[in-house]
């Protein structure tokens, strides 16, 4: 029986991880096609380098990925500690707000967007894909902190004004601290989601503007360069090893987080 | 206690009334009328088209399909995870999380390699002696590629439902005298309700409405709902038409959840 | 008594529309122990939260040593707070929590090194600075709480059933212990507890509140032994409450029976209740007792015998060295100085308002 779910487990990792080993095989593909084996290179690790438009797109990708999160983040934050002070039903309202981008489709809540920035009449590029993105990272965040909000003890926000803390003080060095897990951890995820966005950012983006996602459906027609595999195979690995050396970390603060 | 905290609610309740709810009612005002401006059921109506309805049909049927096997394969596995000794869940969410960080187009065109003709499974599958899969540009792809890109938003509620429960609890109903097939229908099953709705849902909604894995892995034989709406709003620009399809996507969503909400209070 | 320090005057508060406090007027004294005790829901934790600021009256004034501080924030107040489970501040040292009130207000590095030191000696933890709240047992987490308010030389400490989290050996020897503390700070204790034998034990006054009304202001002794209405008597400790009647002063009927006792004023034949604490009844043989009864349970308690007797339809709560056993025939007695009698209360207001005096 031990041996039946660890076989198990082992068949169901393979299937998730087979697609992102194939992928790491093909970027040291000599061959351009994908189909055909054509010896071990490192060629398009050097090329990645001065391909400017896959460059372009990662920096696009990464910028709008941490402004997003960061935006997200801060809006999130204040708007749950605004919500552990409501009543329970108007929290409950904005709650049921809040789980509309996550519930719903991504291509509606995509072209919901682009209908708005086009009735506004906004120039679609670099801005209108940071709001879309803050707007679908929002939910993410407050869904991290807020378990942690519940869990924070009132009496000790209270405390510190008793013993002389301002409103702010108080937050800053008593609830910020207690909460830091969990916006920690809605960063990650706000960042995480927008870095693999593709559908919403596909709508809600203009002409001349691409992030990696949308490059590569361009390029899903012609042919995706191999310079892509090995920009994706460096990402991957870069975050393995993160999180490999946080984990290996002993603080035990940092566990929390993931 | 109201230390004016209100006032911190007004960024987030503007945001979400600007960013979230207006571009709903626009949706609901693109859908509902016609280019001159004029109330029309027709771009809802439009559903009925046959090749509008064989989209449909077809995206229902794979996603559902998508939704059954995530559930099949996910659920043992979920069990066999919750049943591991510590506290793991920061381990398991990072297994699951992680392939997100390898973009999800390149994952899902990952499988076209493995699954064409001359591609590695077929490859493995003649050295085996195995007749080959003929799946890529097909329904089955489509499937493999849903199950593919959303068994991790399965997996992962189900696992924090199992979880939770208290080993105590299977422990009580065995004293109580049920055997391993009884405590399981009797008691871990219904525990893990919410769970399994969570998952239906996370699964259901983007299999439904995706039109990437289509694209992707269906060539372009195979069209879903979610391409229709797409290429009504990217391609022949009639967004009337699009906001109208995109309504009834919602009002099957919304089906959904009426149904998972029915079948928790059960 | 010392001089008055906090006057509340007549406080209203309700949450919802719900009434929680109704016209509360309150005096306190400099140096002061008081107890505010009554079960969850009488309005006690709400008048320790408006003394700290945490919640604001709907009507009435909170005067500190002659000035209004009604709408004063609680970071503005000269007074503090131990709060129900501690609250302490778990990202911090011990040193650092003790610190915290005093390095919002700018002190100097060795005058803080002082009070941590100061008021660790107090709480009997020293050498326990570096250590983090999360690894101290509960008992010693209480006293931190405590180091951490009194730093602050507050006039007044406030404190929220710190004891309720404790079991009963430690709860018992933190009360000796706050005791120590506030004859050695010399400051006024408010004390929020459900607990009566805490109360008993501690407080110069208590006061006994129930729905939002104060039931009784007094010394322990006071309180125990001369309730003035039922609510208070049933409240604090056990105790047999029998509906009688006032023949005239000094006799009282009761259950059919006549009792002398001590009492004056009531009128004649006039409905009244009686408490009898259940140490005070006397069993004594049948013919000596004014009615008779049969002991119907016992109960060993270590330091009495608990026994119910049944006398003239009424159920005797009776505690007593002596055991008599379950069936004998007794005889019921009570010294007149042992019964309490107190004005049949019509309806809630009015009880209310025969206390306040």
């Amino acid at each position: 029986m031990k041996f039946a779910k660890k076989i198990y487990v082992a068949l169901i990792f393979l299937f998730l991880y087979a697609p992102i080993g194939t992928l790491i095989v093909l970027s040291f593909n000599a061959s351009k096609t994908r189909s055909k084996w054509g010896g071990f290179t490192v060629k398009w690790y050097v090329s990645l380098f001065q391909d400017e438009t896959i460059l372009q797109a990662l920096g696009m990708t990464l910028l709008i990925a941490l402004l997003s999160a960061l935006a997200a983040t801060v809006i999130g934050t204040i708007s749950c500690v605004a919500m552990n002070n409501m009543k329970r039903r108007t929290r409950a309202v904005l709650m049921g707000v809040t789980n509309i981008p996550m519930l719903n489709a991504d291509i509606v809540t995509g072209i919901s967007l682009m209908l708005l920035f086009i009735s506004f009449g906004l120039r679609f590029g670099f801005g209108t894909i940071l709001l879309s993105h803050i707007t679908f990272n929002i939910p993410y965040v407050i869904l991290c902190i807020m378990p942690k909000m519940k869990q924070f003890n009132p009496s000790v926000y209270e405390a510190a004004l008793d013993l002389g803390a301002s409103h702010i003080t108080a937050f800053f060095k008593v609830m910020l601290p207690d909460l830091a897990p969990g916006i920690l951890s809605g960063f990650l995820m706000a960042f995480t989601m927008s870095l693999d966005d593709f559908i919403i950012t596909h709508f809600t983006k203009g002409a001349g503007i691409d992030t990696l996602s949308t490059k590569i459906y361009t390029e899903v027609k012609k042919g995706i360069k191999p310079e892509m595999y090995a920009l994706s195979t460096i990402i991957f690995v870069t975050v393995l090893v993160l999180l490999f050396l946080v984990n290996a970390a002993p603080d035990k603060k940092q566990d929390a987080v993931l | 206690m109201k230390y004016k905290k209100n006032i911190l609610a007004a960024p987030y309740v503007l945001w979400s009334a600007l960013f979230i709810i207006i571009p709903l009612c626009m949706i609901f005002y693109y859908g509902l009328t016609d280019k001159s401006g004029a109330f029309t059921m027709e771009n809802i109506l439009a559903i009925a088209s046959v090749g509008h309805a064989k989209a449909l049909w077809r995206s229902l049927l794979l996603s559902l399909i998508s939704t059954i096997l995530c559930f099949l394969l996910a659920y043992p596995l979920a069990m066999i995870l919750a049943g591991k000794k510590g506290n793991q869940t920061g381990f398991i969410i990072l297994i699951f999380i992680l392939p997100m960080w390898m973009n999800f187009l390149l994952r899902t065109l990952a499988w076209q390699t493995l699954l064409e003709k001359t591609g590695v499974i077929n490859g493995i599958l003649s050295f085996l002696g195995l007749p080959p899969l003929r799946i890529i540009n097909t329904s089955y792809a489509i499937v493999l590629g849903m199950v593919y890109n959303f068994l991790p938003f399965m997996v992962l509620p189900l696992y924090n439902a199992l979880a939770k429960i208290d080993e105590n609890i299977i422990n009580a109903a065995k004293d109580l005298g049920a055997n391993k097939i009884q405590t399981f229908f009797r008691i871990i099953l219904p525990l893990s309700v919410p769970g399994i709705i969570s998952g239906v849902t996370m699964v259901f909604v983007p299999a439904l409405t995706t039109f990437v894995i289509s694209t992707l892995l269906g060539g372009s034989k195979v069209l879903l709902i979610g391409n229709v709406i797409e290429q009504e709003f990217t391609q022949a620009s009639n967004w009337h038409l699009g906001s109208g399809l995109s309504i009834v996507l919602m009002i099957f969503i919304i089906i959904n959840m009426l149904v998972t909400a029915l079948l928790e209070k059960e | 008594m010392q001089k008055e320090l906090i006057k509340l005057e007549h406080i209203s508060k309700s949450f919802d529309g719900q009434m929680v406090l109704d016209d509360l007027s309150l005096n306190i004294h400099e140096n002061e122990f008081m107890t505010l005790l009554g079960p969850s829901g009488c309005g006690k934790t709400t008048t320790l939260r408006i003394l700290g600021g945490f919640v604001n009256p709907d009507t009435g004034k909170v005067i500190f040593d002659g000035a209004d501080i009604t709408n004063v924030p609680p970071n503005k107040r000269h007074l503090n707070t131990v709060f129900q489970k501690y609250a302490l501040f778990t990202h911090m040292t011990i040193a650092e929590n003790i610190a915290f009130g005093l390095k919002i207000k700018n002190k100097p590095k060795s005058y803080i090194d002082d009070k941590i030191k100061y008021a660790l000696k107090l709480v009997n933890l020293e050498g326990y600075e570096k250590r983090m709240p999360d690894s101290l047992s509960g008992g010693q987490q209480q006293r931190i709480a405590i180091a951490r308010a009194i730093v602050n030389e507050p006039k007044v400490l406030l404190l929220d059933e710190p004891l309720g989290a404790l079991d009963l050996k430690l709860r018992q020897e933190m009360q000796y212990e706050l005791i120590r503390m506030k004859n050695e700070l010399g400051i006024t204790f408010i004390y929020v507890t459900h607990d009566q034998e805490e109360a008993l034990t501690m407080s110069d006054t208590i006061v006994v509140m129930n729905q939002g009304y104060i039931q009784q202001i007094g010394s322990p002794e006071s309180i125990y032994n001369e309730p003035e209405n039922a609510f208070v008597a049933d409240f604090i400790g056990d105790s047999n409450i029998i509906a009688a009647t006032m023949i005239q002063d000094k006799l009282v009927e009761i259950l059919g029976a006549r009792f002398a006792c001590v009492d004056t004023g009531f009128g004649t034949k006039k409905p009244v209740d009686v408490v009898i604490r259940p140490e005070d009844v006397e069993l004594v043989e049948p013919e000596c007792g004014t009615i008779k009864g049969v002991v119907t349970h016992l109960i060993f308690k270590g330091v009495h015998y608990e026994m119910e007797v049944m006398a003239n339809g009424f159920e005797w709560l009776v505690h007593s060295t002596v055991l008599s056993p379950v069936g004998k025939e007794v005889g019921i007695k009570v010294d007149p100085f042992n019964i309490q009698i107190m004005n049949k209360p019509e309806s809630e207001d009015e009880e209310a308002i025969a206390i306040e005096i």
